[in-house]
């Protein structure tokens, strides 16, 4: 079959595939020679935004990567924190938002696949799922489907797999009509000595190619993920990619037993930008050399050109080097398991990748040149126009009667319950989930061991939009508080950073402060940053997402006996509040949902405060002193008390030193606790030494929530909340 | 006593009930891979939860087909002890062993939460640890467990004590998540040999994880089987 | 009038349902197979008589709903008259 001609290569074919004039100088520069066309497609993947970081590199370098629990910080294709008894955990939370705007339900599903690929090419096995999810406002174009196909994609990659998705959040608003976010997260564990490193090592070991087959899906989808939303986007589309979790299940199997056959040198999925980044930055780590022979690359349609096979983001493909003369080994193991696998190429010393195709080199490029030597910008950083007016606190309106308001607030999509998207997902399966969605953070169980591994995620993009640093700040403490809540020491954190074109300066602005607020934060609190992904472009005609710096945390637990609640246990329990109120309303759910008011700073960040607290939740979830804790957050004390009530339908009769207003405020390094009458005393004497302000609110007890709130008195069933709350969301999405 | 739990490509309940029948009850269990038609001495032969095949033409339909699964259906025949769960119902369907047929879930969603169940049959080997009535709490995960049979066909199921588990609401009333023909959640053949069932009782079989409705389900198995010992001697 | 509308992924976008069916086929002995697709048909009964507006009801339809353009092609096939 003879072939058209090779496209010519200039300028604007450059930058057609993305690259800037300067890039591409310095492309030509490396080479010595201008690039041919497939060689074009390599380097313009391998610096888009998505592969090269180019735009957020010299920012990252900020952040806090080494601690006393980490084997392995970013970097890798997932960080690993040490456990205990010899186990790991491996962890990341990675962005698929561009494509989940195209086709939601593929484009999450695929974004499931990714990460958990991440995560078991370090030789761990996945055992939770978490995933943060942004939508527009409910009612705008498109978003109930969108919603809806999210929301099933998640469901079906996540159950086929059986790996439980037991924890995130979901949340609306108008600046993700255009560009939703469909963030996910992958923990895995394995034993300590069985992680595996990325690093093409030894010239002369074959590479091997296993799983699906290459098709042209998402072709240049690294590149549509560094370029904004227009009115042409539709019609720029690549050929979706499809999501197989049936294939990926049984990739999952096979790989971790041929992991265990010692055989496996290095092994690497095939993302965003496929063959070419995976072999690339493998050999980059390894600082070594490749051979690829594409013919030998198994195909799903006829008439592949180089250029479509090395950018192929066919979903469910690996690339593994095997040691020399152990390849038979590994091919028994895949085939057992019905995967194809080909040998596709060696490793060598050259430093150089060469890649044939019918004979021919069709592309010789040094590697570390360009791995290494990819762009990096500091963008022109701007405070954003009207700032100022933006931070102007607001009026804040008296609620009138607080119940009512109350369930005003949890009559939204924001605030209601969304156990209608978690019971969508297996959050079971495997046998170890201890806690569940829906709580502060989700704890699994370690087989073999008394430990338990506990995970949230948490931002809030308003916070963030009206001071970008602090909201960041919060997005850490409010983690580290969340994990704190059943008792767990916060070991790494996976931050993914959305944010609009960081070539508009106000974003670029937004980045740096979210980036130096996360580094604060982390330094402060004492959990590094292991692994992470940056999305950005995420802006459509103009206008950009809120600035979205989502922060997964994992922590894990000594022991699981003395594990408290989210919510009131048991009648007669005490209510005791830790942290004082300093009534702050800047970007408040209250002020957002009930008076459409998005105004002030947002809620200072005291973190000696949060770590006091975090520790005195620790020490008193250990000590087996706490029937409940939950964080106090988005919606206040408010909503923080109502969910208590909820989880076992138990009410509370409670006097409070807030009004109305503060009843909804945000103050931050606040929770509430139940314990028994007995442990009071101690409870508050601990407080009291670690510097926590504690105070004796009320009892547990009924089917009422009653408050005296600063002398106004308000009362509303627990059963009567809780039917507004569970049913918010559904009835929105008018099912 | 020796049990055997099948691993399909796309099993993914096949550790959970492992662990349940290995650690929890310290009995020997092995893995039977659908490729290798044997059983290897297996008493209780468990087709466990998941998305055999990725489930991709009928959930259990590929499944079917296996190599393991003529064994399976011979020991079935011979008197042998068959559980399926979830995806092990649907594929115990799907060959024959129990009648029937699973539609979407009524609501068209995946479902994973807690039900409710009633003990219908206490008399089997599967179920001796329960009583007939009791009401069980278990976890469900899937989105095709709404069984389907004729009205004439269910009369019969009814009729020759079939129906193993029924959905109820936690005070025994009708309920019933995934629209289920009269609330079925569980039957047996008329041998009571093979039990299938949607919701997982290996997932609620440990204090950790706040529920162990599940367990008697297999110490059940196991006392049977140690009473037939005891006979056989 | 009648029509049978038929859904296919698009062909070159990757069709998993496809691919496990084309397998099990082949476990089950039909090696003669070469690719398998894995489709949906949707019969449905217009009002009106006439086969253009039918025609062009119908890819509105698909447009619309029935059909994911992103990634799935379709087709209209006029079965006849209602009602006979």
């Amino acid at each position: 079959m003879s072939r058209a001609a090779e496209p010519t290569v200039d300028l604007a074919a450059a930058e057609a595939q993305g690259l800037t004039q300067e890039e591409f100088e310095n492309l030509c520069h490396i080479l010595g020679r201008d690039p041919n066309h497939t060689e074009l497609g390599i380097a313009s993947a391998l610096w888009s935004e998505h592969c090269s970081y180019k735009s957020s590199k010299a920012y990252l370098r900020e952040f806090p990567t080494q601690g006393a629990h980490v084997l392995q910080g970013p970097g890798e294709n997932a960080g690993v924190v040490e456990l205990g008894h010899g186990w790991v955990a491996v962890f990341k939370m990675e962005s698929h938002n561009h494509p989940s705007y195209i086709e939601p339900y593929q484009g999450a599903a695929t974004g499931v696949g990714g990460i958990l690929r991440d995560i078991f090419t370090m030789g761990a096995r996945p055992i939770a799922l978490m995933n943060a999810l942004r939508f527009g406002s409910i009612d705008a174009p498109r978003m109930r489907h969108l919603v809806d196909g999210v929301v099933r994609g998640i469901g079906d990659y996540g159950n086929c797999m059986g790996v439980p998705t037991i924890g995130g959040e979901t949340d609306f608003h108008p600046s993700f009509n255009g560009n939703i976010l469909v963030n996910a997260f992958a923990l895995g564990v394995a034993r300590r000595d069985s992680i595996l490193r990325a690093r093409a090592s030894g010239p002369g070991n074959p590479i091997l190619y296993v799983g699906s087959r290459t098709g042209r899906d998402g072709i240049h989808g690294a590149t549509m993920a560094s370029e904004s939303f227009d009115a042409d986007s539709e019609e720029k589309l690549p050929t979706v990619q499809v999501g197989d979790p049936f294939t990926e299940k049984i990739l999952l199997e096979a790989c971790l037993q041929a992991l265990k056959s010692g055989a496996v040198v290095a092994l690497q999925d095939m993302g965003a930008a496929g063959l070419t980044s995976s072999s690339f930055e493998m050999a980059s780590r390894g600082r070594t050399g490749l051979v690829l022979n594409l013919d030998k690359v198994p195909r799903r349609e006829p008439g592949l050109t180089p250029w479509e096979i090395m950018l192929s983001e066919s979903q469910e493909r690996m690339v593994l080097v095997a040691q020399r003369g152990k390849e038979d080994v590994l091919r028994h193991v895949f085939e057992r398991w019905g995967l194809e696998v080909e040998t596709i190429g060696e490793v060598t010393a050259t430093g150089r990748a060469v890649i044939r195709d019918q004979g021919k080199v069709v592309a010789d490029l040094p590697i570390r040149p360009l791995t290494d030597g990819a762009p990096v910008y500091r963008r022109p950083a701007l405070e954003p126009a009207g700032l100022a007016e933006r931070q102007t606190k607001a009026k804040v309106p008296d609620p009138g009667d607080p119940a009512k308001a109350l369930t005003k607030m949890l009559d939204t999509p924001e605030l209601g319950s969304k156990s209608w998207i978690w019971q969508q997902y297996d959050h079971t399966v495997r046998t170890n989930t201890v806690r569940g969605p829906g709580g502060d953070a989700a704890v699994v169980a370690l087989k073999g061991t008394p430990l338990g591994i506990a995970m949230t995620c948490d931002v809030n993009p308003v916070y963030c939009y009206l001071d970008p640093r602090t909201g960041a700040m919060q997005a850490v403490a409010e983690a580290v508080r969340n994990l704190a809540c059943v008792g767990a020491e916060p070991l790494g954190v996976s931050d993914c950073l959305n944010f609009g074109n960081p070539e508009n300066p106000e974003v670029s602005w937004q980045f740096r402060e979210s980036v130096r607020g996360i580094s604060e934060a982390c330094r402060a609190l004492d959990v590094p940053v292991i692994s992470g992904n940056v999305s950005f472009y995420n802006e459509t005609e103009g206008e950009s997402i809120h600035p979205t710096p989502a922060i997964s945390m994992a922590g894990v637990l000594p022991d699981l006996t003395n594990l408290p609640a989210t919510g009131f246990v048991e009648a007669k329990d005490q209510v005791i509040l830790l942290g004082v109120d300093h009534g702050e309303h800047g970007g408040s759910a209250y002020m957002r949902l009930l008076h459409g008011v998005e105004q002030g700073l947002p809620p200072a960040v005291d973190l000696a405060a949060e770590g006091s607290l975090a520790a005195l939740l620790r020490y008193l979830a250990f000590d087996g002193a706490l029937r409940s804790a939950h964080d106090v957050s988005t919606g206040g004390l408010g909503v923080a008390l109502a969910e208590a009530c909820f989880e076992h339908g138990l009410g509370a009769d409670l006097k409070l030193p807030v009004d109305p207003v503060g009843f909804f405020s945000e103050t931050q390094a606040r929770a509430v606790i139940s314990v028994t009458p007995k442990a009071v005393d101690g409870v508050l004497a601990e407080a009291e030494r670690r510097g926590v302000p504690a105070l004796v609110v009320g009892a547990v007890g009924g089917d009422s929530l009653k408050l005296n709130l600063d002398g106004t008195k308000s009362k509303i069933q627990v059963a009567e909340l809780h039917s507004v709350w569970s049913t918010a969301l559904p009835r929105a999405l008018e099912l | 006593m020796k049990c055997g739990v099948v691993v399909f490509p796309g099993s993914n309940c096949d550790h959970d009930v492992y662990h349940v029948l290995k650690h929890l009850l310290n009995v020997e269990t092995v893995f039977l891979w659908h490729d290798d038609a044997d059983l290897k001495g297996s008493d209780l032969v468990v087709l466990p939860g998941g998305f055999s095949y990725g489930d991709y033409l009928r959930a259990g339909a590929m499944a079917g087909l296996s190599p393991i699964v003529d064994e399976v259906r011979r020991h079935a025949e011979a008197g042998g002890l068959v559980l399926g769960i979830c995806n092990g119902f649907q594929i115990l369907l799907e060959m024959g062993l129990l009648p029937g047929a699973m539609r979407r879930n009524l609501g068209q969603r995946f479902l994973c939460r807690d039900v409710h169940l009633e003990v219908v049959r206490d008399d089997l080997a599967f179920t001796s640890q329960y009583s007939v009535g009791q009401i069980l709490r278990m976890p469900v995960a899937h989105a095709e467990g709404n069984y389907f049979d004729t009205p004439k066909n269910l009369d019969a199921l009814e009729k020759n004590r079939q129906v193993v588990f029924r959905y109820c609401d936690p005070g025994g009333g009708p309920d019933d998540p995934n629209g289920s023909e009269r609330g079925i959640a569980g039957i047996c053949n008329r041998d009571g040999n093979v039990f299938g069932l949607m919701p997982h009782p290996e997932r609620c079989s440990e204090e950790l994880l706040g529920n162990v409705d599940g367990l008697a389900l297999f110490s059940s198995v196991m006392k049977s089987a140690a009473a037939a010992m005891e006979v056989e001697a | 009038m009648k029509a049978r509308v038929t859904i296919y992924p698009r062909p070159e976008v990757l069709d998993p349902q496809g691919k496990a069916v084309h397998q099990a086929l082949t476990r089950v002995g039909f090696d003669g197979v070469n690719s398998v697709r894995v489709g949906k048909s949707f019969d449905i009964e217009l009002k009106t008589r006439s086969q253009p507006l039918a025609m062009k009801q119908l890819e509105a339809m698909c447009d619309k709903l029935l059909a994911n353009r992103v990634m799935e092609v379709y087709e209209i096939e006029i079965l006849g008259k209602a009602g006979k």
